[in-house]
């Protein structure tokens, strides 16, 4: 009877798995989607409790509390900023434990059952590589380790010396302790060759890819023991980690395997202003930064000639209504010479209905902007250009902008990369906290107020 | 090879979960928004402490005087309930910033 209500607690919990993951892809279910999963943790454990025959509960339960207080501990007090290095330190404790688990098992495990053995090993070698992966990655989010160029090769090398281990130790017959730990110190070197070479700038891709590593050493640890609990969740976060690993790249308009196999030096990208010809603008589609739009607290719009191209002034005073409705401050940031005549945006927007006292003048406005969470930035280019305060030999050097970079996220919505009326490249563009939307200004506006209006 | 061969054919339901769990995984997050990237990659870590229920059973079945087992076996547990609750605290901090906002107009 027991064994079935374990089991029956474990499909629970893989249902309660998949919802969780679910909810936590929609901002407003999020919340409530990482407490469901959490559920589903908390009655896979207990159900594991369960399992007949379980000693050392006493070892098992001093553990867990400070397994517990440390998890808690280093989650409350973590800085906001410091949150991707301890994720990847939790997901390295994570990895550790299955290679621990496997380490235990093979003293246990008879040495002809080849097929289990098989099972062991990838344990055994992912589990050290996602251990020691996570623990460079940490280092390098940290600033502690340095990007350092090693030949890749020098990895497959020593990936190539483990999995060769792996087949002499399943085929040798006989119990190989020694070889195994060898095993595991050529599986954790291979980590950190795996991770080292790869740039600063790259790190969350490769979390997320050690993260779905973590998950498919989970699912070969549940097929060591014929439990499903630990294979679907594994799988689940294997395949799902893998994909938000696409995703990610994507976000960040890199490829995976540009990041993996060609990756030294592209941190230094961003080095000299002016020399944007080898930068790359990160680019936003209208569904994401609608979500970024809507739950903001205070939205600046900082409107240039290309809204008046493009007519848009009152597709934007929608979105500033729609936006409203929502519980969003909306302002205007007006610089003095944006468009082409003084004044030129404060009569656009006054067409559209625009309420006077939201379109704020540009010192006034500077003020505000660092506790800004998005500025949108319509169809402007030298008015928020940040060389005319720090590049000399720029040719607008000197003159006040809106220095919309000080918000939290800048969202520049142009129709092409081409450069102002000034005809000098923008910084801005290339900047870590900018997105690019593409398009025509009326089109776009339109499109982010039916998809906020969706939300 | 064919041992392997042998042992998936005696195991195939465990391989049948597999695969569709490969699928169940892609399916349910095709559409995420680019904030939610780190909360999602976050959250699905704290899930990929699961193994924390093997690490329960390896310690549980330990046999309590081979000292080394015991102490390898503590050590896991205590690794995955780390990777569980901070896990799942660090996610929930993060999602914070997602909850509704008062004093809506």
């Amino acid at each position: 009877m027991i064994l079935q209500i374990i089991d029956i607690c474990y499909l629970v919990a893989v249902v309660l798995f998949i919802l969780g993951i679910k909810m936590m892809s929609h901002p407003d279910s999020a919340r409530r989607g990482n407490g469901i999963a959490l559920s589903g943790m908390l009655l896979a454990i207990i159900a594991s409790f369960l399992t007949p025959g379980l000693d050392n509960l006493i070892l098992i339960i001093i553990a867990m509390a400070l397994g517990t207080i440390g998890g808690l501990y280093s989650a409350k007090t973590v800085q906001m900023t410091a949150m991707p290095q301890l994720v990847s330190f939790f997901n390295g404790m994570g990895g550790a434990a299955a290679a621990l688990i496997g380490l235990v098992e093979y003293g246990d495990l008879p040495v002809d059952d080849i097929g289990k053995g098989s099972v062991l090993m990838a344990s055994l070698v992912i589990g050290s590589v996602s251990f020691s992966g996570s623990m460079i990655a940490m280092g390098k989010l940290q600033g502690v380790i340095k990007d350092i160029r090693i030949n890749k090769i020098l990895g497959f090398l020593v990936l190539a010396a483990a999995v060769g281990l792996a087949i002499y130790v399943l085929n040798s017959g006989e119990p190989q302790p020694i070889l195994v730990y060898l095993l595991i110190f050529l599986s954790l070197i291979y980590g950190l060759l795996f991770v080292y070479p790869i740039g600063g700038a790259d790190m969350p891709v490769v979390i997320s890819l050690l993260n779905a590593l973590t998950g498919v050493t989970a699912a070969t640890t549940g097929l060591l023991y014929d439990n499903k609990v630990m294979l679907m969740g594994g799988i689940l976060v294997g395949s799902a980690g893998l994909l938000l690993t696409l995703l990610m790249a994507k976000a960040m308009n890199r490829s995976v395997s540009n990041i993996l196999f060609t990756s030294f030096g592209t941190a230094s990208g961003a080095a000299a202003p002016g020399q944007s010809g080898d930068q790359v603008a990160k680019e936003i589609n209208t569904y994401d930064t609608a979500i970024l739009l809507a739950y903001a607290k205070r939205v600046v719009v900082v409107p240039g000639y290309g809204l008046a191209v493009a007519q848009a002034q009152h597709a934007v005073h929608d979105l500033e209504k729609i936006l409203e409705e929502k519980g969003v401050e909306v302002t205007y940031g007006i610089h003095p010479v944006a468009g082409r005549m003084p004044g030129h945006m404060n009569v656009l927007l006054a067409e559209s209905d625009v309420s006077y006292d939201k379109l704020i003048e540009m010192d006034d406005m500077n003020e505000q902007l660092p506790n800004t969470d998005v500025v949108m930035v319509i169809g402007a280019n030298d008015v928020v250009n940040p060389a005319a305060n720090d590049d000399p030999s720029s040719p607008i050097y000197g003159m006040p902008i809106l220095e919309v970079n000080r918000a939290t996220n800048v969202i520049v919505i142009k129709r092409s990369m081409s450069s102002g009326y000034a005809g000098i490249q923008n910084a801005l563009f290339f900047d870590a906290k900018t997105r690019m939307l593409f398009g025509d200004a009326k089109k776009v506006l339109n499109g982010l107020v039916s998809e906020v209006k969706n939300m | 090879m064919e041992a392997i061969i042998e042992y998936i054919s005696s195991n195939q339901q465990e391989f049948y979960v597999f695969i569709l769990a490969i699928f169940v995984g892609i399916e349910v997050i095709s559409k995420v928004p680019t904030v939610l990237h780190t909360p999602l990659m976050s959250g699905s870590n704290a899930l990929s402490g699961v193994v924390i229920v093997g690490s329960i059973i390896v310690l549980g079945k330990t046999d309590p005087a081979n000292y080394l087992a015991l102490s390898l076996g503590f050590l896991a547990v205590l690794l995955a309930t780390l990777n569980v609750v901070g896990g799942f605290a660090v996610t929930n901090r993060m999602l914070e910033m997602f909850k509704k906002k008062p004093g809506k107009k």
